[in-house]
C-alpha cells in the first residue's frame, strides 16, 4: 500500500513531477484513484488472505489520517505548531459521549456535531493562541490542550478516568445499517477520501497560497495587507473541526472513549507522524500515519520493545531525511527522472 | 481546614516547587542558550530516580545512591549529547522535537530492557523516616524537609555559579545574545556541552531525591516535562531566576489547588457538582496560570534577552 503512495508522492509540482508526468502521461493523475479503489476493495479481498483482522486496522489508520492530513494543514501550509491537537479529537470523541448519553443514536448528527464543537473549540483556542509566536504557540496550544484533558478526567457522568463504553454502535441510517459487516470501513474511507481531497485543493488555491506565504513571511504579508490573524485562525479552526470530525469517527471504532486520546504524547505522537510523512507535502499526513502505525503494528508482533526502532527511526529521518518521507520518495522520482 | 493544615501544604509546595525548579534550570538553560528544545530531559530525570532507586535498595547508602546517579546520569548525557544533541543546536525547533522524542521511546525501552515494566518502590533513607516537630503540634516528614533544604542548597550554589564566575558569565552571555557572544570569542561548543551536563545532573538530582515520595516508572519523565515546560515559559525562558521564581509559583498553585480548591468548592456548590469540578480545576490551574501570564507578559515574567 506504500508503493502506490511513493509513486503518488512525485505528482507534486517540481521538476520530478514533470519528468513523471512526461514518462507515465497520467500516471501521477490516476494513481490517487488506484490506491482508492485498492482501499475500497481491501474488505472484500482481505478474507480471502485470511486478513480480517487488518480491516479495522486500516480503518483506523484511515481515522488517524484525517487527523493528521488537517495538522499538516495548519503546521505544514500554515507554519502553525500545535502540539495540542489530540485535544480537539477528544472533543469530538466526547461530543459522541454526550450525545449518546442523551439519547442521540444518529452516527450523521453525532460526528457532524463532533467537528461542529471540535471547530468551536478551536474559535476559542485560536483566537487566544495565535496572539502568541514560535515556542510559546507550542507551548499554549499543548497548556489548552492539557485543560481539555483534565477536564475530561474530572467529568465522572462520562466515565472520568475510566473512559465510557459505547455499547450500541451508532445508526448509519436506512439501508446502511446491516448491509454488510464492513459499512463502517468505507463510510470512514469515504471520508477520509473527502477530507483528503478537500485539504489538497485548499492547499493550492488561493488561500493556501496565502498560507504559505504568511508561513514563510508573515511580515510581508501583514505588509501587503492580508488580514493575516483571520486567515490563520480560519485555517485552525479548520483544522480543529477536521480532527474533531476524526475523534467522533475513532469514538465509533473503538466504541470506547478515555481521557488518553487526548493526552499529550498523542498529541506529540501526531506531530511527529506528520513530520515523518513531510510536514507540507501533499502525501505527508497520510504516509506517515501509514508507516508509522504499520511499523508499530509489525513490531508489536515480535518483541514487547518496538518503542526504541520507531525512536530510532525519528533519528534517522531528522538526521538523512529531514523532509520528510514524502520528500524522500519525490526527490528519488527526480534522480530517476534525470537518468 | 486549620492554620496547620495550611502551613504543611504551602511547605509541601515549597518542596514540589523546588524539585520541579531543578528540573526546569536545566531545561531553559539548555533552551536559552543553545535554542534546543530537549523533550528528553524528562528522560534524565527518570534515570536519576531509577539508578538512586537500585542502588539504594544494594547498597543502603542513601547519600552514595545519589552520587552514583547524578553521575551515571551526566555520563549518558554526555554521551547523548555527543551523538545527537549537539547536530540539532542549529536546526528547526520541531526538528528538535522529532528527535528528542525519538530519544525518549529509546530511553523508555532501555528502562523497560534494564529494570522491567513494574515500578519500583523507593524507600525512604531509614534516618530520615520519621516526622519531625516543626513547632507544637506539626509533626512535618524529615524527608520531606532534606527536600527543602536541598533544593535551597542547590538554588543558591546555581545562583553563585551562574552569577559570580567566569562560567556562569559566559552562559549568561550565551542566554542574552548567542551571536554576539560567539563573535567576542567564546567557545560556544564547550559552554553548551557544560551546561548539558549541567542540567542533566540537576535532573537527575531531582529524580533521585523525588524517588522516594514518586512512583519510580516508565512515563514519568514525560509526566515531569509538562510541568517544568511550563515553569519555564512561565519565567522566561533563559532566565535561571524566572525559573526559580516561576517554579514556586507553579508548585505552590498546584499543592494549594489541589488541597484548597476541593473543599473551597463543597463549601459553595452543590457536593456533585463539586465533586466533578474541583479536581478538574486543581488539575488546570497551572496551565490557567500560565495563559494568564503569557497573555499579560508574552515572554514570560523575566524574558532573558533583552
Amino acid at each position: 500500500m506504500l508503493e502506490p503512495t511513493s509513486q503518488g508522492a512525485s505528482s507534486a509540482p517540481g521538476a520530478a513531477a514533470a519528468v513523471t508526468h512526461a514518462r507515465f502521461p497520467g500516471l501521477a493523475r490516476r494513481l490517487p484513484w488506484l490506491v482508492l479503489a485498492l482501499l475500497a476493495a481491501f474488505p472484500l479481498l482481505a478474507p480471502a488472505f485470511g486478513l480480517e483482522y487488518y480491516v479495522g486496522f486500516v480503518r483506523r489508520v484511515l481515522i488517524v489520517a484525517i487527523a493528521a492530513t488537517s495538522l499538516n494543514f495548519i503546521l505544514g501550509y500554515g507554519g502553525m505548531a500545535a502540539l495540542g491537537h489530540a485535544g480537539f479529537i477528544g472533543v469530538g470523541a466526547y461530543t459522541v459521549v454526550a450525545l449518546v448519553e442523551a439519547g442521540f443514536s444518529s452516527a450523521w448528527l453525532a460526528w457532524g456535531s463532533a467537528a461542529l464543537v471540535a471547530g468551536l473549540a478551536a474559535a476559542a483556542i485560536g483566537a487566544v493562541s495565535l496572539r502568541t509566536r514560535g515556542v510559546y504557540f507550542i507551548m499554549i496550544t499543548l497548556a489548552f490542550a492539557q485543560m481539555l484533558y483534565y477536564l475530561a478526567v474530572s467529568l465522572r457522568t462520562w466515565g472520568g478516568d475510566d473512559g465510557y463504553g459505547l455499547y450500541t454502535p451508532l445508526e448509519l441510517g436506512a439501508w446502511l445499517d446491516g448491509a454488510h459487516a464492513q459499512v463502517f470501513y468505507w463510510v470512514v474511507l469515504v471520508i477520509a477520501a473527502a477530507v483528503f481531497a478537500l485539504f489538497s485543493r485548499v492547499a493550492h488555491s488561493r488561500y493556501g497560497h496565502a498560507l504559505r506565504g504568511i508561513r514563510d513571511n508573515e511580515m510581508r504579508m501583514v505588509a501587503l495587507g492580508y488580514p493575516v490573524y483571520g486567515l490563520k485562525l480560519a485555517g485552525f479552526v479548520a483544522a480543529g473541526a477536521v480532527a474533531g470530525l476524526a475523534g467522533g469517527l475513532l469514538a465509533s471504532h473503538n466504541a470506547f472513549v478515555s481521557p488518553s486520546i487526548m493526552h499529550w504524547t498523542q498529541s506529540a505522537l501526531l506531530l511527529v507522524m506528520v513530520m515523518l510523512g513531510g510536514a507540507g507535502r501533499r502525501w505527508g499526513a497520510p504516509l506517515g500515519v501509514a508507516l508509522w502505525l504499520t511499523l508499530e503494528e509489525v513490531l508489536k508482533l515480535y518483541t514487547d520493545y518496538w518503542h526504541w526502532p520507531l525512536g530510532l527511526l525519528l533519528l534517522l529521518v531528522v538526521f538523512h531525511a529531514p523532509q520528510g518521507v514524502a520528500a524522500l520518495l519525490e526527490r528519488r522520482g527526480g534522480r530517476e527522472g534525470a537518468r | 481546614m486549620d492554620a496547620i493544615f495550611v502551613f504543611e501544604q504551602l511547605l509541601n509546595g515549597l518542596g514540589y516547587g523546588l524539585m520541579l525548579f531543578l528540573i526546569a534550570a536545566g531545561l531553559t538553560l539548555v533552551f536559552g542558550i543553545m535554542d534546543t528544545m530537549n523533550l528528553a530531559h524528562g528522560s534524565l530525570y527518570m534515570a536519576g530516580a531509577y539508578v538512586a532507586a537500585r542502588v539504594h535498595e544494594a547498597s543502603g547508602a542513601f547519600a552514595l545512591a545519589v552520587a552514583v546517579a547524578v553521575g551515571v546520569t551526566v555520563a549518558i548525557a554526555a554521551v547523548v549529547e555527543f551523538v545527537v544533541i549537539r547536530r540539532l543546536y542549529r536546526r528547526d525547533h520541531l526538528v528538535q522535537v522529532l528527535a528528542t522524542f525519538g530519544i525518549i521511546l529509546i530511553a523508555d525501552d532501555a528502562v523497560k530492557a534494564i529494570w522491567g515494566v513494574a515500578p519500583l518502590l523507593a524507600s525512604t533513607p531509614a534516618a530520615l523516616a520519621g516526622p519531625v516537630d516543626l513547632f507544637q503540634g506539626l509533626p512535618y516528614p524529615s524527608y520531606r524537609l532534606l527536600l527543602i533544604g536541598a533544593g535551597l542548597a542547590v538554588a543558591l550554589g546555581l545562583y553563585l555559579l551562574v552569577n559570580k564566575t567566569r562560567i556562569g558569565m559566559l552562559v549568561r552571555a550565551g542566554a542574552s545574545n548567542r551571536q554576539m557572544a560567539e563573535h567576542m570569542g567564546v567557545r560556544v561548543g564547550g559552554v553548551f556541552a557544560f551546561v548539558f551536563a549541567l542540567g542533566a545532573a540537576l535532573a537527575a538530582l531531582a529524580g533521585a531525591l523525588m524517588a522516594p515520595i514518586s512512583a519510580v516508572q516508565i512515563g514519568m519523565g514525560e509526566a515531569i516535562l509538562i510541568p517544568a515546560l511550563v515553569v519555564i515559559v512561565i519565567g522566561g525562558i533563559g532566565s535561571v531566576r524566572g525559573a526559580f521564581v516561576a517554579a514556586l509559583l507553579v508548585g505552590m498553585v498546584d499543592t494549594a489547588g489541589r488541597a484548597f480548591l476541593p473543599p473551597a468548592l463543597r463549601a459553595v456548590l452543590p457536593p456533585s457538582v463539586a465533586a466533578d469540578l474541583g479536581p478538574a480545576l486543581a488539575g488546570i490551574a497551572m496551565y490557567v496560570l500560565m495563559a494568564a501570564v503569557l497573555t499579560l507578559k508574552p515572554a514570560g515574567l523575566f524574558p532573558a534577552r533583552g
